[in-house]
């Protein structure tokens, strides 16, 4: 085939040249094109390879169920892989590359899988790699680890570059009344019909120009004009927009391609704009797709649908070839023989009916086409283009070779397949309708409607026609809320004058072709009998052995034919082969639209305390924990992170430092009953806590497992202040609302989250106190007697400033925890650390943290996963024994309470110079049996002891250990060392500290 | 996508809330027999049709809600408040149970 642009004629602008770089040639275009008419009318027929054998492949179609023409779009991080080349609009500078096929497209050196076809049928991978049960069960995936990545390199499509995308992309949001889906003659009636109504409509369109099939048959109104005039109706008009998916309560998923067509687009434009779309009736005018046949060598360059010859000559002004064959089984192709021999090809056609009415044959005789009755094309000559066509005539019951045409094109139409895809996304059946050969839509109760050829209607009245009908219905469902169900309707004069002959291959009994199914991953007829043979009954495991309908074409081209073959290899009907799927998208989504602008940090946003600029300041060294970024340690030149944490923890027990725990989540829990409603959630007693003290308290899940932990402080009769772990701060505000709403309705208390209201700062340390007296007028408030450990106060600083205070302490000093409303934090965090400083006090951050709780055995996060109780995390003596809470039954169940269930224990290294890691095992054996017997969850180096010290979970507990050899080990970095199993509270383990 | 009409709210993507579960189970006291608690936190019934279930409004009025669903189809048939209290006033002052509104978006 050597395609050439013919000189007047099609909707492109001549006055407009456009020019682009196909596998590094120039090449010249006109506004308009799509990159394949461009390539087709600069005579390049071979722009693909296949996916397996590496044929050479040209243009299929002119839409979006293009299988041949595949191209690599742009450069290096913008380059984009598996572009239909029959979509994407010509834009000056436009740069694409062939691919999968080295060194180049025209000549391949992958093609030699061409000659090893027979190896590379039907599940080759499976026989081949994966091992042939039961003989080798489990051991064939050696040999497939090993061979895989050659073989992915040998098979495949584009390459993706690896590199960030550099384009934005946005997510909108929208509603309308009915929306439209597709613009040729029953899309647009329907739009006008239910804006008519008064309705508010939106009419989407996948390709750039209005008008559908119009844009093919009838051009003498051009899409400008066709947009001014929906405009002007109020419809909402989106053009290179695709609905690509109906998902529950008619929510619809449209891709919207901004830039795609652009050389040098704003750089406020996004590249595509996702939209969730919520209509109240969705009319689908989505058309129908051509079908190709099957016979030999039909994936030949030169080779594609009759509607795309006539596309590329009437929208483009592209003859595709100067020798045509045309080959139908309907009348639809008998027009794009007539177009093609008025623009000046030698065209024959071949209908393979053997009686068609003589209106029709009348018409293409008359003017000198070569008509063929009972002929279909059976084999192609020619590699790397159409040379000559054999053609098969029928005795009415097999194909027999008859005669051969020379030619350079051949153009199938083997029926049409209505696009019904956006209603299989909803669980919609589709129904074989044997009149038409094809898919039609199964009845629904949802408010959707097709029309036009997508409901098998075939003439442009019959198509105008049931879209005014569709919009009339969308008008009635809305208005009336009258009970709808999708059924189909007659409308006059809706087919062909001729019956379309039902046929999917044509082939010579007992004589093997290359004929393909699906040509983007390289099925043929052949692979689809040897699944038959090999026992694949069922459609969906025939599209899983053969891969048929999963290349990103969806199976738009090839399904029906694979699924007719099916069925003749099976001796039945289609309708008893069953249809497959049609999932979505209904044509490819980039990943990028997926996300828009929910990428890197506007994906996970950083949270922020409001003493961060402060922490900055101070020379913190931030580390995020979940969404927070909180201060990990506060290094002094030169000071290395084990350096400034030891430094920090050290400093903390004989002095004083400063921590910002704002992260901590508070909720406000305030009503008559928050005393009932505290002393159920918590495992210890609330009801009688006293103004003015706070408790410690841990909450469990129903199934008696451990939830969260905090301090909860009682601020007056009926207002309590709730602190959890940074953590679980979220879910355990969801639970208690759950548990208020869902189950203690008759509870009078009402729950608040203020996390973000309030900064909190921990001062701790034996000089806490004194920085605390420093600081407010009446140093008598701070005293031991009058704010003793556990006490709650609100206090005035000197300069006004009001704090909530807590005497708790998590580093088991004598510390308090200073609440401000949230803007004040970094102005009392000043005052506290200037006066810190005096005392030669420290600001610590996370790491020191972790040692000062670990030295004194207190959980978090680490140590509470979920799978703990409250007696494994030593915990035990939480549990009230007078009162029932939260979990307290469940808790009790006989495996929760055994003896050897894993319990927190401290982790000394026998050797005390030794060192060893959080995430080891913990065995007694020398070498680790299943799961070992226990976990460390946490290590530091301790300065109080002098050593590294650590805590985790062993089977039994402490005692069961005593006296026996125990080793944390490191498989991972091959670390064995030997430790002491001794009690999680290392340091100061009666709490003298606390109450000093 | 799912959308449920919150009472509160009105219609929403389900994207807004998190689901509970089952509705329709009644939790026991809490010192209720361990049978009686095994039943209610571990044994569920995998309904093919409509089930009640709760959902909750996080990323809106932070409500509590049952939906009944059929879970087939996604179809919701009803909308209400979980708390009993709030579900009293709301249908004292809109006169109607939500149950009967026109669930059609």
């Amino acid at each position: 085939m050597t395609g050439r642009r013919v000189s007047t004629g099609g909707l492109i602008d001549r006055e407009r040249s456009l020019e682009f770089s196909w596998n590094g040639e120039r090449l010249e275009g006109f506004g308009g094109d799509t990159l394949a008419s461009a390539l087709l009318a600069n005579g390049k027929s071979v722009v693909g390879r296949s996916f397996k054998y590496h044929r050479p492949r040209g243009v299929m179609s002119a839409g979006v169920e293009e299988s041949g023409a595949l191209v690599t779009l742009g450069r290096a991080e913008w380059s984009d892989a598996n572009v239909r080349a029959t979509t994407q609009e010509l834009y000056d500078g436009l740069v694409a590359k062939g691919q999968n096929a080295w060194p180049s497209v025209e000549f391949d050196l992958g093609s030699v899988n061409n000659l090893f076809g027979r190896f590379l049928a039907a599940g080759f991978y499976y026989k081949t790699f994966m091992g042939i049960p039961p003989l080798e069960w489990g051991t064939g995936t050696g040999a497939w680890m090993w061979y895989e990545k050659f073989i992915r390199k040998a098979a495949g499509m584009g390459r993706a570059s690896r590199l960030p995308d550099p384009d934005k992309y946005e997510h909108a949001h929208d509603y309308c009344d009915v929306l439209v889906v597709g613009s040729g003659p029953a899309g647009e009636a329907a739009a006008i019909a239910a804006a008519d109504k008064g309705l508010d409509v939106v009419l989407v369109e996948q390709d750039s120009m209005l008008g559908g099939d119009n844009l093919v048959v009838d051009t003498s109104q051009s899409p400008v004009s066709r947009l001014a005039h929906l405009e002007s109706q109020g419809i909402r008009v989106m053009t290179r927009t695709t609905a690509f998916g109906i998902y529950d309560n008619l929510v619809v998923g449209l891709l919207e391609r901004i830039s795609d067509h652009l050389t040098d687009p704003p750089t406020y434009l996004p590249r595509q704009r996702f939209w969730t779309l919520r209509p109240r009736f969705i009319v689908l005018a989505t058309g129908a797709i051509e079908r190709h046949l099957a016979f030999g060598n039909n994936d030949r360059p030169g080779v594609m649908t009759a509607m795309a010859g006539r596309a590329y000559l009437n929208r483009f002004g592209v003859l595709v070839g100067d020798k045509v064959v045309v080959a139908t089984t309907n009348d639809s192709a008998y027009e794009v023989a007539v177009d093609l021999h008025h623009a000046g090809a030698v065209v024959s056609l071949l209908d393979a009916r053997a009686q068609v009415s003589s209106i029709l044959t009348d018409v293409v005789q008359s003017i000198g086409i070569d008509l063929h009755l009972a002929s279909a094309p059976l084999d192609i000559k020619g590699r790397r283009a159409v040379r000559r066509l054999l053609i098969a005539k029928s005795d009415g019951s097999s194909w027999r070779q008859a005669f051969s045409k020379e030619c350079d094109s051949v153009l199938v139409s083997g029926g049409w397949s209505p696009v019904i895809n956006l209603l299989s996304h909803r669980g919609v059946r589709p129904i074989w309708h044997r009149d038409n050969a094809c898919f039609l839509a199964g009845p629904t109760d949802e408010f959707i409607t097709v029309a036009g050829a997508a409901a098998g209607i075939w003439t442009k009245a019959g198509c105008i026609k049931s879209g005014e009908n569709a919009g009339n219905i969308a008008s009635s469902a809305i208005n009336e809320k009258s009970l709808y169900k999708l059924s189909p309707t007659s409308i006059e004069n809706s087919s062909w004058s001729n019956p379309i002959m039902p046929l999917y291959e044509i082939r010579e009994s007992n004589k093997k072709l290359k004929s393909f199914v699906d040509f983007q991953h390289d099925v043929s007829a052949e692979d689809v009998r040897l699944a038959h043979r090999e026992g694949y009954i069922s459609v969906e495991h025939l599209k899983r052995y053969t891969t048929l309908g999963m290349a990103t074409d969806g199976g738009k081209m090839g399904n029906v034919i694979g699924l007719a073959l099916m069925a003749e290899a099976a001796g039945k009907e289609i309708p008893d082969i069953g249809a497959t799927v049609f999932r979505p998208p209904y044509t490819p989504v980039s990943i990028g639209a997926l996300s828009g602008r929910s990428t890197g940090k506007y994906f996970r946003p950083l949270r922020r305390t409001s003493l961060h600029n402060w922490n900055i300041a101070h020379g913190a060294v931030m580390v995020e924990t979940g969404l927070w970024q909180r201060p990990w340690y506060y290094p002094q030149p030169g000071e290395t992170l084990s350096e400034a944490y030891v430094r920090e923890a050290e400093t903390t027990r004989h002095s004083v430092g400063l921590c910002d725990v704002t992260s901590l989540g508070k909720i406000s829990v305030q009503g008559p009953d928050a005393s009932e409603f505290l002393n159920r959630i918590y495992t210890n007693p609330f009801a009688k806590l006293p103004i003015g003290k706070a408790r410690y308290g841990i909450m469990l899940r129903d199934d008696g497992v451990v939830m969260d932990d905090g301090t909860t402080w009682r601020l007056t009769e009926t207002d309590y202040f709730m602190t959890t772990t940074t953590a679980h701060a979220a879910q355990v505000m969801a639970w208690l609302e759950e548990l208020l709403q869902t189950r203690w309705s008759d509870l009078r208390v009402h729950v608040t989250s203020v996390s973000d209201a309030w900064a909190g700062i921990a001062v701790a340390g034996p000089q806490s106190r004194a920085v605390l007296e420093s600081n407010v007028d009446n140093t008598e408030d701070i005293s031991n007697e009058n704010f003793p450990f556990m006490g709650v106060r609100e206090i005035l600083l000197k300069d006004g400033t009001q704090c909530r205070i807590a005497r708790i302490s998590f580093s088991g000093e004598l510390a308090y925890e200073v609440y401000v409303p949230a803007d004040f934090g970094p102005h009392v965090m000043e005052k506290l650390w200037t006066t810190a400083k005096n005392f030669g006090g420290c600001l610590y951050g996370l790491e020191a943290l972790g040692t000062l709780r670990i030295e004194k055995g207190h959980v978090t996060g680490a140590e509470l996963d979920g799978r703990v109780t409250l007696e494994d995390a030593a915990l035990g003596k939480m549990a009230s024994p007078n009162k029932s809470f939260i979990g307290s039954t469940l808790s009790r169940r006989s495996e929760l309470l055994r003896e050897d269930r894993p319990q927190l224990v401290g982790i000394f290294p026998k050797d005390r110079m030794a060192t060893f890691n959080a995430g080891s095992i913990l065995k007694g054996a020398t070498s680790v049996v299943e799961c070992g017997d226990g976990w460390i969850t946490a290590v530091t180096h301790s300065p109080e002891l002098g050593h590294w010290i650590g805590i985790g979970f062993i089977s039994g507990g402490r005692r069961a250990w005593l006296d026996k050899q125990v080793f944390s080990s490191d498989p991972v970095r091959n670390m064995d060392v030997e430790v002491e199993i001794v009690s999680p509270h290392m340091v100061d383990p009666d709490g003298v500290r606390l109450h000093g | 996508m799912i959308r449920i009409n919150c009472p509160f709210c009105g219609f929403r993507d389900h994207s807004e809330f998190t689901y509970g579960g089952d509705a329709s189970i009644v939790f026991p006291d809490l010192d209720a027999s361990s049978e009686a608690w095994i039943d209610a936190v571990f044994h569920r019934d995998n309904i093919d049709g409509v089930q009640r279930e709760t959902w909750h409004h996080v990323h809106g009025c932070r409500m509590w809600v049952v939906v009944t669903r059929d879970t087939v189809t996604h179809e919701i048939s009803a909308v209400e408040p979980a708390h009993q209290g709030i579900k009293l006033v709301l249908e004292a002052m809109t006169g109607l149970s939500s149950s009967d509104e026109d669930q059609q978006p």
